[in-house]
């Protein structure tokens, strides 16, 4: 019932927001703020809480919440908590947090409506990390859709309209393709066993055709990437992270990217072992590919927010990379750089929006020489800009390091390629730094600095970031046991040859923890 | 006749007789609000005798009807639709008519198409089909055309009264040949010679497509769904409504009967022409519906699209194939009167607002209008939390089981090209007050008739059934489930 808690908090607490406007045009802001923070101290109890584990299966939860729903199709309200959705869940509600702080000089007018849209979107992304039956996964991953485009449509910029459609039509055309899969899956089940089951573990014990494991591989494949997003599904991003209001892109960057991620490594890994190691080369492939080309687009762009999109997705290349490497190593890296990656971004979008809030332009060419009137700003963007380029010390960098090693036995050749993404990732964010905040001042209007409410956050989120980056441990550790499980999950089928030996692995990842500057 | 034949038939002769009352009573004194709150009343009257008559179930009427529960739940379908449109078309007809214009036989007319429709539901021979269908047909053209001092509708009555005479005589002729071929009336002889051969003559084969061409006609499939948009348009709101969701819906039943009893779907011949009514109807439905700029002619076309995807569900055969069909078409009830009940009453707010223009930044002034519109939109466009995600996943679902993976992908296809007109709807709604319209808004504000309490029950009624249905689907798959099984017994038993 807890599980049920996470979930219904943000949801109820929406319409009260809502309502909240009506009382002061702050209000909706302190109830979103209360509300996720009650949300974040429930997920970390009972993250950290003496649980026994409970298994159904062979898949291990912290804990698990199970009611009959829609018997007639197997489906079942099942939720269930491990390492990774809790790493997660703590991400999204801390995001959440991050984009109200951002919005809340920005967003003036339908304050209330604002947030409960926030609210409602984060509720669903709570909701993905939670399922573990499939319809009701696929049940939130679209709940979240609504909110958002309602984000961006109502409190977007000059092109909102364009950029929703794209997003939407996107997002849906991917997550239609996911449901056919779904839907075949769960009638795979009643072929072999006379009733249809969506729950996780039934499914995950059910042996595929290879050729039928291809094909439903590559229907989840697709739903994931777009939500990643890679190419050739990116192209809705640079438009929707640049016209969304500065909360909706936090969010949409920070955790919504994060779904994506999320379900690679919760359905398609473990579900299709076999069909995931054929098809590792073009993955991997279209990682680096992604890495490298949105590096190269990021370092031509003049709009500020542009460049931070383009970076995104240059990152995001490193998780597809790492999850098709499969070994423990670059898996847990995954995990790392998830957490890393919606940090940095949550930072960066945040400055970016001021920045945009302060000159009424994106365009870079436009600012310059800003260090010495918005102190506060600048010095938070190079912190976030060196986290972006993987600075060792920041959470980026275990991230794409231990991403990088553990998948170079699999594929050196790619990996070489990928490394120069975090050369490429130097350039372009030291040029936005050189072009906005050094150089020769355009604009002389006289602005004022951050203010201490967004100070204190991005101060925490840097914070964080050092904090990741010197001690991952606490990622780490908490992620192990799911990644464990998911390697062995690989390792088990037959068709596939071991990864490199586990002791070795295992010392990697001692050594990489302890020799952490 | 036993007296649970009677029982087994109260809903339509409840129906019946209360027709007469309101003819009666009209002629006896005119009052609008009276024979509008009577007209409601039977239907509830005849609502209440459905279980009833689910105790005598199932049980055939002399060769005529058959009453189960397949009919039985399209019976409280169609009957709850008509409570919904008749409780919006009261304020409706109030701005709209003028004085002298008699609207009493309104009413009158409704109940008998609701007649019309129920036997259809229950038709299992030539005879009650073809009663049913002219009752449906005729007493419609007439409401369509009800408005008759306006040019649109009258337009509009004419076009649906050219199309009910050639629906009706391809109809005819194809009976004729069934008929003459099998010697039968009745479904389950026409289909006699199917089961026992499986290899059937040129002539009963024509005359099987001439009866469906004579159905899809009239369900508005691709190409035969010239009529749908300008009848639409045309016609009065709530008769629009009408004829998007009871009258599809009693013909859906009655072609799930006769789908089942004759045993059409085996002919390898009709699934191929259902496949391509199906693919036709979609991409047709939905490609037109981009370029529309009026909102009853998008929904029009959005219909048809619909109706494609019901096809769809329908072609995937046995049970899983009627389940899903039954659950799609209640959905889509819902979800339509749900989109053309916002119009009609925005549009009794004086003056038709059909113009995607008209609903601009609707949110801001009218949020709960314009949140049932939303609703009922997404619903349409197949998102999660609504009805409309359910039944699409209940099509997808049959329509993979039966192994269409091309139609199935033709389907999630269409359903992403229909997300964009849906949505342009849905953007409109939340975009801001074009300046010079706010005046005239603040000023309809300001009047204080139009929420009335019919109005907010009805929409508070559709707007929970369609979020019920989305979330809580289980006991209405287990009603249908019933309904499903009763409709293939009874064609399997009957002699």
């Amino acid at each position: 019932m807890s599980l049920w808690l996470l979930i219904l908090i943000p949801i109820l607490a929406a319409p009260v927001a809502w309502m909240g406007q009506q009382w002061s045009r702050s209000a909706p802001r302190w109830i979103t703020l209360g509300a996720l923070s009650v949300d974040g101290l429930l997920a970390l109890s009972l993250g950290t809480g003496d649980h026994a584990t409970q298994a159904s299966g062979h898949v291990a939860w912290l804990v698990e919440s199970r009611f009959s729903w829609i018997p007639h199709w197997g489906i079942s309200l099942h939720l269930g908590l491990d390492g990774l959705s809790l790493i997660l869940i703590v991400l999204t509600v801390f995001v959440g947090v991050v984009a109200t702080v951002a919005s809340w000089t920005e967003i003036q007018n339908r304050v209330g409506l604002f947030h409960c849209n926030v609210l409602l979107a984060l509720g669903g992304v709570i909701g993905v990390f939670l399922a573990i039956d499939l319809f009701l996964f696929f049940f939130f991953w679209e709940l979240m859709l609504v909110p958002m485009y309602l984000l961006i449509v109502i409190w977007g910029h000059a092109q909102r309209r364009h950029a929703s459609f794209k997003f939407f039509l996107f997002t849906q055309a991917g997550s239609l393709v996911l449901l056919v899969a779904i839907v075949a899956l769960a009638l795979l089940h009643q072929q072999a066993t006379g009733h249809p089951s969506f729950d996780y573990a039934d499914l995950m014990e059910l042996t595929l055709s290879p050729e039928m494991a291809r094909w439903l591989m590559l229907a989840f494949l697709i739903g994931f990437l777009v939500k990643l997003p890679a190419p050739p599904f990116h192209t809705w991003l640079p438009d929707t992270y640049t016209e969304a209001p500065t909360g909706a892109t936090i969010i949409l960057a920070g955790i919504l990217a994060k779904t994506g991620a999320y379900g690679l490594l919760r359905f398609t890994i473990p579900m299709f072992p076999e069909a995931m190691h054929e098809f590792t080369p073009m993955a991997m492939g279209l990682g680096v590919v992604g890495i490298l080309y949105a590096a190269l687009l990021a370092c031509a762009q003049t709009d500020i927010k542009r460049l931070v999109a383009y970076s995104s997705i240059s990152h995001m290349g490193f998780i597809l990379l790492g999850a098709f490497a499969g070994t423990e190593l670059a898996l847990q890296g995954v995990v790392m750089q998830m957490v890393a990656h919606g940090l940095s971004t949550a930072g960066l979008f945040l400055v970016a929006g001021a920045l945009e809030e302060r000159y009424q332009t994106r365009e870079m060419g436009q600012m310059g020489g800003l260090w010495a009137v918005t102190p506060r700003l600048a010095t938070m963007t190079l912190v976030f800009a060196c986290a972006t380029l993987g600075l060792p010390g920041m959470a980026n960098f275990i991230g794409e390091f231990l991403i990088l090693f553990g998948s170079y036995a699999t594929q050196p050749l790619m990996i070489i390629l990928a490394s120069l993404g975090m050369v490429m990732a130097a350039i372009y964010s030291l040029g936005m730094m050189q072009r906005t905040f050094f150089g020769r001042q355009q604009d002389t209007r006289s602005v004022h600095d951050l203010s201490n409410v967004a100070f204190v956050t991005v101060l925490l989120i840097a914070a964080l970031q050092i904090y990741l980056g010197l001690y991952p441990r606490a990622v780490l550790s908490t992620a192990q046991p799911v990644m464990n499980q998911l390697v062995q999950a690989a390792a088990s089928s037959p068709t596939m040859p071991h990864p490199p030996s586990e002791s070795l692995l295992s010392s990697h990842l001692t050594t990489s923890q302890g020799s952490t500057p | 006749m036993s007296l649970h034949d009677f029982i087994a038939l109260s809903p339509i002769l409840t129906i019946g007789a209360f027709s007469l009352v309101t003819m009666l009573a009209i002629a006896f004194q005119r009052h609008h609000a009276r024979i509008a709150s009577f007209a409601l009343l039977s239907c509830l009257f005849t609502l209440a005798t459905v279980p009833w008559a689910a105790t005598a179930a199932p049980r055939t009427v002399t060769t005529l009807l058959v009453v189960d529960r397949h009919a039985l739940l399209y019976m409280g379908l169609i009957l709850t639709a008509t409570m919904v449109i008749i409780a919006l078309s009261y304020r409706y007809l109030m701005v709209q008519f003028r004085e002298e214009e008699g609207v009493e036989e309104y009413y009158l007319l409704l109940l008998l198409a609701t007649f019309g429709g129920l036997v259809l539901t229950t038709a299992a021979h030539f005879v009650s089909f073809f009663l049913g269908f002219e009752l449906l047909g005729l007493s419609l053209c007439s409401l369509i055309g009800y408005l008759r001092t306006r040019r649109h509708p009258l337009e509009a009555a004419v076009k649906y009264l050219l199309l009910s005479i050639t629906a009706s005589a391809l109809l005819l002729f194809g009976l004729a040949l069934l008929y003459f071929e099998s010697g039968a009336m009745t479904f389950q002889g026409v289909g006699a010679i199917l089961k026992q051969t499986h290899s059937v003559s040129a002539l009963w084969l024509g005359g099987l497509v001439l009866v469906l061409v004579g159905i899809a006609l009239k369900l508005g499939l691709a190409p035969f769904h010239m009529w749908i948009p300008d009848v639409y348009q045309g016609a009065p709101t709530p008769i629009t409504t009408y004829i998007a969701t009871v009258s599809k819906a009693a013909l859906v039943a009655l072609l799930l009967r006769f789908a089942t009893e004759v045993g059409v779907l085996e002919l390898p011949a009709v699934a191929h022409l259902f496949s391509l009514l199906a693919v036709v109807s979609m991409v047709t439905g939905n490609v037109l519906a981009l370029l529309q700029q009026n909102v009853k002619r998008l929904l029009a076309y959005s219909s048809i699209a619909h109706f494609g995807y019901v096809l769809v569900a329908l072609l995937a055969g046995g049970p899983p194939a009627a389940e899903a069909v039954t659950f799609y078409v209640i959905v889509y009830c819902a979800m339509s009167l749900g989109a053309f009940g916002v119009v009609t009453v925005y549009s009794s707010e004086g003056g038709d607002k059909n113009r995607v223009e008209d609903y601009q930044g609707l949110f801001w002034t009218r949020p709960w209008l314009a949140a049932m519109l939303a609703l009922s939109l997404l619903s349409l466009a197949g998102i999660p939390v609504t009805a409309g995600f359910i039944g699409k996943f209940y099509a997808i679902m049959a329509g993979i089981d039966a192994g269409l993976l091309w139609l199935v992908l033709a389907l999630i296809g269409n359903s992403v090209v229909s997300l964009y007109y849906y949505l342009r709807l849905f953007v409109t709604l939340f975009s801001e007050v074009a300046e010079q319209d706010t005046a005239p808004q603040a000023a309809a504000i300001q009047r204080p008739e139009f929420v009335n309490w019919t109005t907010i029950c009805s929409l508070g009624f559709v707007a929970s059934i369609i979020l019920l249905l989305g979330v809580y689907p289980e006991p209405l798959i287990h009603l249908i489930r019933d309904s499903v099984s009763n409709l293939l017994m009874v064609a399997m038993q009957r002699p």
